[in-house]
């Protein structure tokens, strides 16, 4: 292939000079060349959205990003949401409601929910299911994954859900 | 030993899992790798039927970074083919050999021909194109009933397409039928859908200093290392199998796969580690699918509803080649085809058929769903052309239970039930007639609204080995399943099952069974799974067993750690061990709970050696359990959907489910596995289907192509139970995994004829998408329509 180019990468806070094909995928960069394993590939054709991540605040699918376009941007993965010791409002919730089985499209579901939870603050069950639309999920149903959303956000606005 | 405290049985505990799992932290199989990995990509048939003229690999031999390139004549060395594990007694099955490259020929979209194995992910992929395949296109047989009929063949040797016959009936149809007053017949198709995990699947196989470790996203570690074993020629105690976080099976794991076998063979060859992530496309084209039936059924009943008789004649199209358990799966189903009614006279005949097409497998339920979507949707049209209620007629055939254990004419006994229990526990969230009245109103106003019902029970909690074994039915594995429960020098725990969850919740059901018996908080209690190399020998996890069947032996693997323990303690206390109790925590004389021993102390005595003369030191125990019998879950469930008649759109309305799968151990991951359950039959019953063209191109090829149900399609659940506990295990326990799926096609079909049947619309076979709703509600045009030919 084509030569590498130099990508500049903030992740989680974290800066980082990675030298990258410029057909590498953001997925794989933060996956592969990074070691943050925590954001998936379920599909490859942006319908599943395991990938999610956020691009300067937005929530986009990782695997339809080429490094190169995230160059000089700030990345946030599910690591960069919570540690286990001190998790955000939206991994607690996905665990008091079992929110997740395999546990696959939970980063991606977090951090699509993450993504309107900051846009929508007090969304209603119809609004998750909607925002949540390019996030499959095989194993809940999505029954407990919109629980646990309507859940964090009833907590984050102090009202109870 | 009195009985325990309960004091985490029964509760809705988080689930021990999930902190990994929400903080990225857990290690699935393209998490993993090691120094010097080389990947492999798979170059596969864009053919559904060809014979290999030539395979030039020169040119993408020589590209940059490539270190080998396999055909299938490389690996003439195995051991064998790709394994299938049904050789049912008495009955021929045509098994042609199925290799993990093909060998002369292919068979289906996607059959592999050819490996390139290089330094860098994205790079392996670029050569793959540079692989020059020749094929002489043969003409390919997609329809599974054109198939049945004659040529063209898929495995010219057999000059047939039949794989097999198998059948089982109980009682004499003929003489039920000759006793009915009305009789119902139809064609009932079960199409195929994908198992479709969200992670696909994947290996990671390193051959090193003799030793052979293979990672491997499968249900199954311990089928895999046998046969690993035995196809490479290795010794099993060489070969370690490690199932890491699996992202999703639904039986599409539960398999021995050519790409493992692959893996393990070409690291031995390299003496590099081989790595291979399956693409979703590569997915949806040669991961095992499922379902493909097509049914005959028939079904009679005398003028008050009584039953009399039901056959049902099953072609089950198998695609190009018999998988670990592909013959087997409709006979799943045979097993339960009476459902949960009383019917003396039941017989199945199955067909099985090859076609060009991915083969199919154990797929959510497997053989169950079709069963009682056969049973559900007959019962339906009977009620309707006797003018009975739907739910009346349900009723009327119930085993009662007073009949349990019940003997059915299947040959199968039926554990426990109460069909009418949760008969009734449904309707106290189900208002029928007040139903009934808003449908009229709302018809009034051109919304068509309909309620469907699917009152199911199931077999699972795989297996009992007579069953199952070489004198059953002829799976050659005995299906019991093991576990071992450590107790640490510190009081700790760690238990080895040989089940294999991934996502079921069991690393927490399993610790609160292990932790009231124990006395200790189940945070200290570690489960380890899905590693050949820990724990002894074990079977997986698929069949809705790894509770009933898995479970229990934790539970008697802890029963025999207590007993030794009791023992312990009596000596220290000078007691008999009969009078001791565990007592918040302690192992304590009966009447003195202030004079006990927490599960610590005992364990120090255990490890220190100062046991009773004639015991072994330590506080480890192991079983092997061998269930008696099947467990039966049942349910009834009811759906309410409205169609739009002008575009045939179908939305789900509202969906209740009331289960009972014996007694519960966490209800939270019971109503989790029901809600994931149900979804899978509504995708099923609404969007999902694999579509192959006439030619046997895949249509369905990606997500965009095949259509999983999302947030928005589906609603919210209401669950509930009755607990009627199964006699078979001292848990009292059932398997739920599969029960939501079973029950719900049939509700979804039920509710759709329901709301269109004054439309004349009597049946519409699945997918009930758009397109088919609304040409159904065109043909019928005010007249019945059959509905039954759209396959």
């Amino acid at each position: 292939m084509s030569g590498k180019v130099t990508v500049r990468l903030n992740v989680n806070g974290d800066a980082h000079e990675i030298e990258a094909e410029p057909r590498l995928l953001l997925v794989h960069a933060l996956r592969d060349s990074l070691g943050l394993t925590g954001t998936h590939v379920g599909c490859d054709t942006s319908n599943c959205g395991a990938c999610t991540v956020h691009l300067d605040g937005q929530p986009v699918k990782s695997c339809t990003v080429l490094a190169v376009q995230a160059d000089g941007a700030e990345v946030t993965t599910i690591e960069g949401m919570g540690s286990e010791d001190n998790l955000h409002p939206l991994q607690e919730a996905f665990w008091n409601n079992h929110g997740l089985q395999c546990g696959y499209c939970t980063p991606g579901m977090i951090m699509a929910a993450a993504g309107l939870l900051q846009e929508n603050p007090s969304p209603s069950e119809d609004e998750v299911r909607h925002a949540l639309e390019g996030n499959l999920c095989r194993c809940t149903g999505y029954h407990n994954i919109i629980k646990a959303v309507l859940d964090a956000a009833g907590k984050q606005s102090g009202v109870a859900a | 030993m009195s009985a325990t405290s309960e004091l985490h049985v029964g509760q809705e505990l988080r689930r021990k899992e999930d902190p990994r799992l929400i903080t990225g932290q857990a290690r699935y199989i393209d998490d993993i790798t090691l120094p010097g990995v080389l990947w492999a990509a798979f170059v596969r048939s864009p053919e559904a039927h060809a014979k290999i003229v030539s395979i030039d690999t020169s040119a993408a031999a020589e590209r940059p970074g490539v270190h080998a390139v396999f055909t299938g004549e490389d690996m003439s060395d195995l051991g064998g083919p790709l394994p299938m594990a049904w050789v049912p007694p008495g009955v021929e099955v045509n098994n042609p050999d199925h290799w993990p490259l093909a060998r002369g020929a292919v068979k289906h979209v996607g059959d592999p021909v050819a490996v390139v194995i290089g330094e860098d992910r994205y790079a392996v992929v670029d050569v793959a194109e540079d692989v020059l395949v020749e094929y002489d296109p043969l003409p390919a047989i997609v329809d599974p009933e054109a198939a049945v009929a004659g040529a063209p063949f898929v495995h010219e040797q057999f000059g047939t397409n039949k794989v097999h016959e198998w059948s089982l009936a109980g009682g004499d149809v003929e003489a039920g039928f000759a006793q009915a007053d009305v009789v119902v017949e139809r064609r009932v198709v079960n199409h195929r859908i994908a198992g479709a995990p969200i992670e696909a699947r994947g290996v990671l196989a390193e051959y090193r200093a003799g030793s052979l470790t293979l990672w491997s996203s499968t249900q199954v570690p311990h089928f895999v290392r046998l046969f690993m074993a035995l196809l490479l020629g290795l010794s099993e105690d060489h070969v370690r199998v490690i199932a890491p976080e699996v992202g999703g099976g639904f039986g599409s794991k539960l398999q021995v796969y050519g790409e493992e076998l692959f893996a393990c063979w070409a690291s031995r060859k390299l003496g590099r580690p081989i790595k291979w992530i399956e693409t979703r496309s590569e997915n949806m084209s040669v991961t095992h699918q499922g379902r493909d039936q097509i049914a005959q059924v028939k079904m009679g009943a005398k003028r008050d509803g009584t039953i009399t008789a039901f056959h049902v004649k099953i072609l089950a199209d198998f695609g190009a080649y018999n998988m670990i358990l592909t013959p087997l799966i409709p006979s799943l189903g045979a097993f339960v085809m009476g459902g949960c009614y009383k019917i003396p006279n039941v017989q199945t005949d199955i067909v099985g058929v090859f076609t060009n097409k991915c083969p199919t497998d154990a797929i959510r339920g497997a053989g169950r769903p079709e069963a009682t979507h056969m049973i559900e949707v007959t019962l339906d049209q009977l009620a309707a052309e006797l003018g009975m209620d739907s739910l009346e007629i349900r009723r009327k055939n119930f085993i009662p239970k007073e009949d349990f254990p019940a003997a059915v004419a299947t040959g199968v006994v039926y554990d426990s039930g109460n069909y009418a229990g949760t008969l009734d526990k449904l309707m106290e969230h189900v208002d029928v007639a007040e139903f009934r009245s808003e449908q009229e109103q709302l018809r009034s106003k051109g919304v068509y609204r309909g309620i469907g019902f699917s009152t199911y029970t199931e077999i699972c909690g795989l297996a009992p080995s007579r069953v199952t074994g070489p004198a059953g039915v002829g799976v050659q594995a005995g299906l019991w399943e093991s576990a071992m429960v450590r107790v640490h020098n510190t009081g700790a725990v760690t238990v080895y099952s040989g089940t294999s969850p991934h996502g079921q919740g069991l690393d927490t059901a399993f610790a609160q069974i292990v932790a009231d018996k124990l006395g200790v908080d189940p945070s200290i209690v570690e489960v380890v799974h899905g590693d050949t190399s820990t724990g002894p020998e074990g079977r997986g996890t698929y069949g809705s067993r790894s509770l009933a069947t898995g479970g229990e032996a934790v539970a008697k693997a802890t029963d025999k750690v207590v007993a030794k323990a009791t023992a312990i303690v009596a000596a220290e206390l000078e007691a008999a061990a009969e009078d001791i109790e565990m007592r918040d925590g302690k192992f304590s004389v009966r009447g003195s709970p202030d004079k006990g021993m927490a599960l610590a102390d005992v364990a120090g005595i255990a490890y220190i050696g100062a046991v009773p003369e004639g015991m072994e030191p330590g506080l480890e125990e192991t079983t092997f359990y061998d269930p008696e019998n099947f467990v039966f879950p049942f349910g009834a469930h009811a759906c309410i959907v409205d169609v739009d008649p002008d575009t045939g759109k179908v939305k789900v309305i509202r969906y209740v489910a009331v289960d009972d799968c014996g007694r519960p151990i966490n209800p939270m991951l019971i109503e989790g596995q029901v809600h994931g359950g149900v979804a899978y039959g509504i995708g099923q019953a609404l969007y999902e289907r694999v579509h192959y063209d006439e030619e046997g191109q895949l249509v369905t090829g990606t997500f965009v192509d095949y259509a999983l149900p999302t947030a928005a399609e589906l609603p919210s659940f209401e669950t509930d139970r009755t607990v009627t506990p199964s006699p078979v295990n001292s848990l009292g326990a059932k398997g739920v995994g599969e029960a939501g799926t079973i029950a719900a096609s049939a509700a979804v079909t039920n509710a759709v004829i329901d709301a269109l049947r004054p439309l004349g619309v009597e049946y519409i076979n699945m997918p009930l998408s758009p397109m088919r709703v609304w040409k159904a509600i065109s043909e019928a045009n005010g007249q019945s329509s059959k509905g039954g030919e759209q396959a």
